[in-house]
């Protein structure tokens, strides 16, 4: 087991390698030169020679790379151009936020996703599994910010239940989960995030479960006189550890992806961060974010992968 | 599972391809050519024609679909949307360009316009026409050439093996690492938007889950043995490529490709949503959700329809794509 985790492990590193390596260079496949953004207009060649020289933009590019990669290492991300404070505090507070949201977009969507999946697989070919499959379908092709906007119009314009965007009433400070004034703004969005990975979720389940109980041992159970409902229970756990690995996956994806739904809510997460770097053409925002978070998923797909083979222990020996 | 999207380019899990898909063609071919050499005319004659006829693969996907209404009626509206997009300038009511000022933000119906208008008082109903040229586009582009490219590169990978394959494949771990919305947002990011740009981020986030599905089938594919027999009896490496290795994996990529059609067409209009596809006033089902969304207060339901518009394209492709792979029966 420890030398399965430890070979885990050293298999991220090159990834998490690669990933600061696709990170670095998109500076500069932006196009025009990386300091534009910082130089006035009629600087004269010999300013730019000395910033240049100054920011290190006249070394070689593998050179730049193992310098900027020894700052990411010790958490200096460089500064925001467009709100001159340090990245890599704009980018762990909008994390937070987004992990807020992940908090409970997951769970319900795992749940949901799972029950449906479940019966679906149960009664396969039955009109539940229709239902659920058409359901699942839904899920799956949803534009989510659309989702998020009809949402909006039905709960916050048309009757009023809900706020439509922010994190918490105006001049509020800190978020407690205790307040209904600071809950009530996390119910949309976590609903509108959590759809896809519902969708998702509830067709692996299917598919895993009805895969299950096409196997002999399913058979053996029926044999040996076990209730419906045993055997059920029997299915439901062997079919656990692939929807986990999807489950996995789509909690990278939240942490990452949310951009379209943070944007539409205005919440003030990693996704919304990144969608202002875009605007502003912030590109050290847009750098630093991209890599925290790339590098958030690589880690969620490790964890995902070694709870998976506590679970099962195939996996370990493949 | 294939298909997902926030906007899970879902990895596919190698599973073993379907028997109809590897041996049936390598057996075919044997057997007729062999009974053709070795048996007499009339006995031949009699073993040819067998009480049921036997379909050949292709033949029975396309029965199999003939007598699946669900995917047929799902395919029908897909080809009512494209039909729409190419002939705009023949069934839109009104120019998507036209501005009015005193027409800006109408509900249902106003004035002949049966979709209301948008925030510049330009029809809705000719917007969303138009609209869907450039929203199909990207979605369609972008998986057209993923799938030629990343194909290519899994075909070769999975044919050659080794350090060619294993190079191949840990480039694409790479891309893999990043959640495919991310991907797209940053490359189009840092290139600075237009639509260009955003079929090219697109493409490239498309190239690894494609390079795994080819370089999935074509591994096993490789090991089976009518390869073995096909080299044995002469065959060159460019025809086992192109007759057993392209014959078998084709289909796998091509169903992927069509479940990332959906995929595709929600992450063209999440690019255009955030700013990073088309430029106005060229009309777009994202960036039209994005300009509208600041009327939402106004005519909520005119403002909503952009969005209609990318769902039912997106549900349609799903529904057609599952049927496609249940009546070619791929599992990936």
């Amino acid at each position: 087991m420890i030398r399965y985790i430890l070979r885990r492990i050293l298999y991220a590193i090159p990834i998490a390698f690669g990933v600061s390596v696709v990170c670095f260079s998109l500076v500069y496949i932006a196009p025009g030169d990386p300091l534009q953004t910082v130089m006035p207009p009629d600087a004269t060649a010999e300013t730019i020679a000395i910033v240049k020289h100054a920011y290190g933009f006249d070394k070689p590019l593998p050179v730049q790379f193992l310098i900027w990669l020894g700052r990411v290492l010790t958490g200096d991300f460089g500064v925001s151009i467009a709100t001159r404070r340090p990245v890599f505090l704009e980018v762990s507070e909008a994390l937070a936020n987004t992990a807020l949201l992940a908090m409970f977009a997951v769970p319900l969507a795992f749940f949901t996703g799972y029950v449906m999946g479940a019966v679906a697989g149960s009664f396969a070919g039955r009109w539940v599994d229709r239902v659920v499959t058409g359901a699942a379908v839904v899920g799956v092709s949803l534009p989510n910010y659309w989702f998020g906007i009809v949402l909006v119009i039905v709960f916050a314009v048309e009757y009023m239940l809900l706020p439509a965007t922010g994190m918490g009433p105006n001049g509020s400070t800190g978020f407690s989960l205790l307040q209904w004034s600071n809950v009530q703004f996390l119910i949309l969005p976590v609903i509108t995030l959590a759809m896809i990975p519902i969708g998702i979720l509830a067709r692996t389940t299917r598919a895993a479960v009805a895969e299950v109980r096409n196997q002999d041992f399913v058979q053996t159970l029926r044999a040996k006189g076990l209730s419906e409902w045993a055997v059920t229970r029997h299915v439901l756990k062997n079919a656990m550890p692939q929807v986990m690995a999807v489950m996995g996956l789509q909690f990278g994806y939240l942490l990452g992806g949310s951009i379209l739904v943070e944007t539409v809510f205005t919440w003030p997460g990693s996704g919304f961060l990144l969608s202002k770097a875009i605007i502003n053409r912030d590109v050290p925002v847009l750098q630093g974010t991209i890599l925290v978070l790339s590098l958030v998923f690589v880690a969620t797909n490790l964890v995902v992968d070694l709870l998976q083979s506590l679970i099962d222990p195939r996996i370990r020996r493949a | 599972m294939g298909s997902a999207a926030t906007l899970p380019v879902s990895p596919p899990h190698p599973s073993p391809l379907p028997a109809n898909g590897a041996r049936e063609y390598s057996a075919a071919v044997l057997t007729t050519d062999t009974v053709v050499l070795d048996q007499p005319r009339d006995a031949f004659e009699e073993q040819a024609i067998p009480a049921t006829r036997v379909r050949g693969y292709w033949q029975s996907v396309f029965y199999r679909l003939r007598h699946d209404p669900v995917t047929l009626s799902f395919a029908a509206i897909v080809l009512l949307i494209v039909l729409a997009a190419i002939c705009a300038p023949l069934i839109a009511p009104f120019d998507p360009f036209k501005e009015s000022i005193v027409g800006r933000l109408k509900p249902f119906g106003w004035r002949g316009h049966p979709l209301g208008t948008d925030e510049l008082g330009r029809d809705m109903l000719s917007r969303l026409i138009y609209g869907g040229r450039v929203s199909l586009m990207m979605g369609v582009v972008p998986v057209l050439i993923a799938s030629l490219v990343g194909g290519l590169l899994g075909v070769v990978g999975g044919f050659v093996g080794g350090r060619t394959n294993t190079a191949i494949m840990r480039t694409m771990d790479v891309f893999y690492a990043f959640p495919s919305v991310l991907l797209a947002v940053a490359i189009a990011g840092a290139m600075g938007g237009g639509m260009a740009n955003g079929m090219l981020a697109l493409t490239l986030v498309f190239i690894p889950p494609m390079c795994r599905v080819a370089e999935t089938a074509t591994t096993q594919i490789r090991a089976l043995d009518f390869i073995e027999a096909a080299r044995a009896s002469g065959a060159r490496t460019t025809t086992i490529i192109r007759y057993h290795i392209l014959g078998n994996v084709l289909g796998p990529v091509f169903i992927y490709a069509s479940s990332l059609v959906s995929v595709s067409i929600l992450l063209a209009s999440g690019l255009s949503f955030l700013g990073l596809g088309v430029r106005p006033p060229v009309p777009d089902w994202g960036l039209m959700l994005s300009t509208l969304r600041q009327s939402i207060y106004v005519v909520p339901f005119v403002c909503a329809l952009p969005g209609v518009a990318i769902f039912i394209t997106s549900m349609c492709c799903n529904l057609v794509s599952d049927g496609l792979r249940a009546a070619m029966d791929v599992r990936m």
